[in-house]
């Protein structure tokens, strides 16, 4: 039990080499009345056949339902290899690599995970990970605050077209340091932020803009235009993209003139399952200038006493096992196993693989406009490009569609009410490679069928939603 | 163990690939309506090479660690128990892999059902009143937990409450979570016998104190005997006390944080609940709460909904079993801003590290109540054993008066005097011997130190071993002292030159560098 495996004497020969007559005694030093009396609120022991039953019979309640939801999360083909060698005992129960000689393994790999994921945001440098996306957002937030010293008012504009999950992470955690994050209007026509919702702020002591690209709702912004506009005025510039779109799309280091300063962005993409949302791995990759700033963990390569390569953490003076209250962060723990699991998966898609895998991705969403929009009451919500995500606007409220699909085991987007009401009924949707021509045909279809039997609700949307929250 | 392998980027060729894993071409049309300018120009440098020299290039990377799997593990501080292998199983059903984290609560009613069990599980055996899953790490975890501190006092108006106290020995995260939510950090003194120092901790409270963060036992690997009188001098000074889970296992079944008067606690389910470390992450940090910070948990949460009652906190009135009985129009569902206004805001993109919290869910089933005990008491035997045959052979305890908890301090001050060598060097010879070195020059208090921590998997025979080995170092030490001084001599790489590592930075591989 509790996989411990000692015999009773074991137990017995290890109380008398420590001189006590039973385990109990070895807790003599805490206060009686401070010792456990029950724990009636933990079930009784399972074996691992007992377990096993019940996860089952816990996974079959979930079902396995055809998702067309992307919204930051993103369905993509895995290969076999990526998790059978990530769960590798010698990867999955190894910790943080500090003892270094005895981390080669996770060390080269950290160092080949940051080539890697540095050329595909076109960046110099890269950490070993952070938490997630969004916690990304927030983490390069205060990185900016520290690196443009020339800004005094820690202000950071965010578009409202980000992903609202992260616009909410970056305030609850960075606020609590003075930063303040500032809304930028989007164009409801198309989906993007507009150069004139920049004017504004001309003059103004900001200290960094974010940009996501693709932006919440598929659609591509002018990176270009942002960039120069924020760097013409001492703005650092702080791109959040989708690490699949930069087979396709032009990386943060080549926005505008110079460059983003600090690309962020969800990892999950590249080889991690959607498994309820987590977890997952955040990326950051930045300009060389600024690593001493960067937050998380770094590996580099040096020689050892023979002169010979080898690979081990650096820069530790940023981190909080040394530099305790004056550090970059307090991130200790990373997601270092989803990371191993990104640069295998990088490794077997290679450029070429990736490359299709994000122009697949984005014809079959672009099917999937098509056909969505060929029905009556379903147009698309903006004009100009996307990338293998999109909006389209509804007739009638998007909720008891949404639960009509789901009996049938569809899941057929995200319901944007609750984040944007401006735009009316709307569907963010997004097909990838794993949708084949006839999964698409069955959404479509499946839309089509709920269109003419959920009747426009009677009393407009359920109560939960009556109150958007912005 | 293997010597070294070539980096990927070393043994790819233009054109070559994992084919059978690439979808099928969909040709340049799929792609028109990218604006060029929005374009990639030239190709990332990601490898190119086949399935099987992929595979082969990092099952040959795996062999160069050390892991829990393949060796002793014993770092202090870190827990590193085994990691059921039936955690990881069932966490990677299908369904739950597949589960959209936006997709309806109507397809997520099994995962709803373990994480809420979860909470359940995690408040009883820590005796707090609500438990929030989401902080995906523990010091994310801390830093939930100091700013539920600062939200308690901000929403009372008592806005000079900025001061986080933490003992000079805490862990590093501590100060810096401190630092993360805007608050100031005051260190105390711990005294000989590793205690916290009472009369320091008079002296640092006031009404500038928003609380303490302690671990319990101590980073000193023993256990704080005055923590009442501690939290009586925080409660009556109007701050609030804030229990660091790093050490959670020493006490799993024996002791609980809210009865020793904690106010919030973060565990880290990779440690006392097993849950793999990943190389580095995946944790969950989770947090639990008494009474009066629950409404400013982060969200989501997991609530029990019954037509309009919701539980997202089983009263212990209900008794042990309501909280496993799904009764008939009952439902589990988030709990997000609507249910909790007060709360200090979402942490994590979605749900935080969900199938970490499958992997800590699966582990306390197994364990169950009886076997929850047992881990406090094992590894507390194990831990005080280890000290024993080590003390015995002649290595000096930091704190010989003391009880070990889960984890000791050894202090080799006095090898080092007399040989000439350190702690560091026994480390590394450690490695030799095939035992993962255990943690080094923390806590910084004690000189020349070993924190050293078995957990509770590991058998008597092990511990012998080890035991064995430091002994074989010690009388190396005397004799060829050089030997530990250079080791390690039987790893892929000897000791690596972390200055030059530092000054000359190559952080990623650049083809140009190449002939």
């Amino acid at each position: 039990m509790a996989f411990i495996p000692h015999t009773a004497a074991d137990v017995a020969a290890m109380l008398a080499a420590i001189g006590v007559a039973s385990i109990e005694e070895l807790f003599d030093e805490i206060p009686a009345a401070l010792r456990v009396k029950s724990l009636a609120g933990i079930p009784e022991s399972m074996n691992e056949m007992e377990i096993g039953r019940l996860m089952k019979e816990r996974a079959r309640a979930d079902g396995r339902p055809l998702c067309f939801i992307g919204a930051g999360a993103y369905e993509h083909h895995i290969p076999a290899a990526v998790w059978a060698i990530t769960t590798r005992g010698e990867f999955y129960s190894a910790y943080t690599p500090y003892q270094a000689e005895a981390s080669q393994g996770t060390l080269q790999l950290i160092y080949e995970y940051q080539t890697m994921i540095a050329s595909l945001t076109g960046m110099e440098v890269a950490n070993a990970s952070l938490y997630d996306g969004a916690s990304a957002v927030a983490e390069a937030s205060l990185m900016a605050v520290r690196v443009n010293r020339r800004s005094k008012s820690q202000r950071i504009l965010v578009p409202a077209t980000m992903h609202p999950h992260y616009r909410k992470v970056a305030v609850a955690t960075a606020s609590n340091q003075g930063l303040r994050f500032e809304e930028l209007p989007y164009c409801t026509d198309e989906g993007c932020t507009p150069a004139g919702a920049l004017a504004r702020y001309d003059g103004e002591d900001i200290t960094a803009l974010v940009i996501q690209q693709p932006n919440f709702f598929g659609r591509l912004e002018d990176v270009d235009a942002l960039t120069d506009w924020a760097h013409a005025r001492g703005i650092l510039v702080i791109a959040v993209v989708n690490p699949t779109s930069l087979a396709l799309l032009k990386p943060p280091g080549e926005w505008g003139n110079k460059g983003a300063d600090i690309a962020v962005g969800e990892g999950q993409p590249l080889g991690v399952p959607l498994s309820g949302g987590g977890p997952y791995f955040g990326f950051m990759t930045t300009r060389m200038e600024f690593v001493r700033q960067m937050p998380g963990r770094i590996a580099g390569r040096t020689l050892d006493l023979n002169g010979r390569e080898g690979f081990t953490l650096t820069l530790q003076a940023r981190e909080q096992h040394i530099r305790r209250a004056r550090a970059t962060s307090n991130i200790c723990t990373n997601q270092g196993l989803l990371m191993t699991a990104a640069t295998i998966y990088m490794s077997l898609m290679g450029p070429q693989g990736l490359e299709r895998t994000a122009a697949v991705s984005h014809a079959r969403t672009g099917e999937l406009i098509a056909g969505l929009t060929r029905l009556k009451g379903v147009r698309a919500a903006f004009k100009g490009p996307c990338f293998h995500e999109a909006v389209v606007s509804l007739d009638r409220p998007v909720a008891p569609l949404l639960q009509a699909l789901a009996n049938r085991d569809i899941l057929g987007g995200l319901d944007l009410w609750e984040y944007y009401p401006e735009l009316g009924p709307a569907l963010l949707v997004c097909a990838t490679e794993t949708k084949t021509a006839a999964d698409i045909d069955r959404y479509i279809a499946a839309l089509g069928e709920c269109l003419h039997s959920v009747r426009h609700a009677p009393h407009g949307r359920p109560a939960r939603l009556a109150q958007p929250r912005r | 163990m293997r010597t070294r392998e070539q980096l990927i980027f070393e043994q790819s060729h233009p054109g070559r690939g994992a084919t059978d894993q690439w979808p099928h071409d969909s040709g340049p049309d799929s792609i028109a309506d990218l604006p060029a300018k929005l374009r990639r120009a030239r190709r990332p440098l990601l490898p190119e090479v086949g399935e099987l020299e992929a595979v082969r290039h990092f099952t040959r990377l795996s062999q160069l660690n050390f892991s829990i799997d393949t060796h002793f593990y014993p770092l202090g501080s870190c827990t590193m128990k085994y990691n059921p292998r039936a955690c990881n199983e069932y966490a990677m059903l299908p369904e739950f892999l597949a589960r959209h984290p936006l997709g309806p609560e109507s397809h997520g009613q099994g995962l709803l059902a373990c994480l809420y069990e979860l909470q359940e599980m995690l408040k009883e055996v820590t005796g707090m009143q609500a438990v929030a899953l989401s902080p995906m790490a523990g010091a994310h975890g801390e830093f939930a937990g100091v700013a539920m501190i600062r939200a308690y006092h901000r929403s009372r108006a008592d806005l000079a409450r900025n001061e986080i106290i933490v003992p000079e020995a805490a862990h590093g995260t501590n100060p810096a979570t401190a630092t993360m939510c805007g608050c100031v950090v005051r260190e105390i003194a711990v005294n000989a016998e590793g205690d916290v120092d009472l009369e320091a901790l008079k002296a640092a409270v006031g009404a500038n104190t928003a609380g303490i963060m302690l671990t319990n036992p101590s980073t000193l690997g023993v256990f704080e005997r005055r923590i009442e009188e501690v939290a009586r001098i925080v409660h009556a000074a109007g701050g609030l006390l804030y229990y660091d889970g790093a050490n959670l296992n020493a006490i799993l079944g024996k002791v609980r944080p809210g009865d020793m008067g904690f106010d919030v606690i973060h565990m880290n389910l990779h440690k006392t609940f097993s849950t793999p470390h990943g190389g580095g992450g995946p944790g969950a940090g989770a947090v639990g709460v008494s009474a009066r910070l629950q409404p400013f948990l982060p969200i989501p949460l997991v609530g029990k909904e019954e037509g309009a009652k919701v539980t997202a906190f089983a009263p212990e009135s209900q008794g042990p079993q309501a909280a496993f009985d799904k009764g008939e129009g009952e439902r589990y569902r988030w709990l997000a801003e609507k249910d909790l206004p007060q709360s200090i805001g979402r942490l994590s993109g979605f749900m935080g590290n969900a199938g970490v919290l499958l992997r800590a869910y699966i582990y306390m089933r197994m364990l169950g109540r009886e076997g929850m005990r047992q881990v406090g008491e094992y590894a507390t035997l194990n831990a005080n054993y280890l000290l024993r045959r080590l003390t015995e052979q002649g290595f000096d305890a930091a704190y010989p008066s003391r009880r070990a908890s889960h984890e000791f301090i050894i202090t080799l001050k006095r090898q080092a005097r007399e040989f000439n060598v350190t702690a560091m060097d026994f480390a590394k010879r450690l490695l030799d011997h095939g035992f993962h070195a255990p943690t080094t020059y923390f806590p910084l208090l004690v000189p020349e130190c070993l924190l050293i921590e078995p957990t509770e998997t590991e058998g008597k025979d092990v511990l012998d071993a080890f035991a064995a080995a430091m002994a074989q170092i010690q009388e190396e030490a005397e004799q060829e002292p050089e030997r530990l001084r250079s080791a390690p001599h039987t790893m892929p790489v000897r000791r690596l030159d972390d200055v030059r590592a530092a000054k000359q930075l190559d952080l990623t591989w650049k083809p140009t560098a190449q002939s």
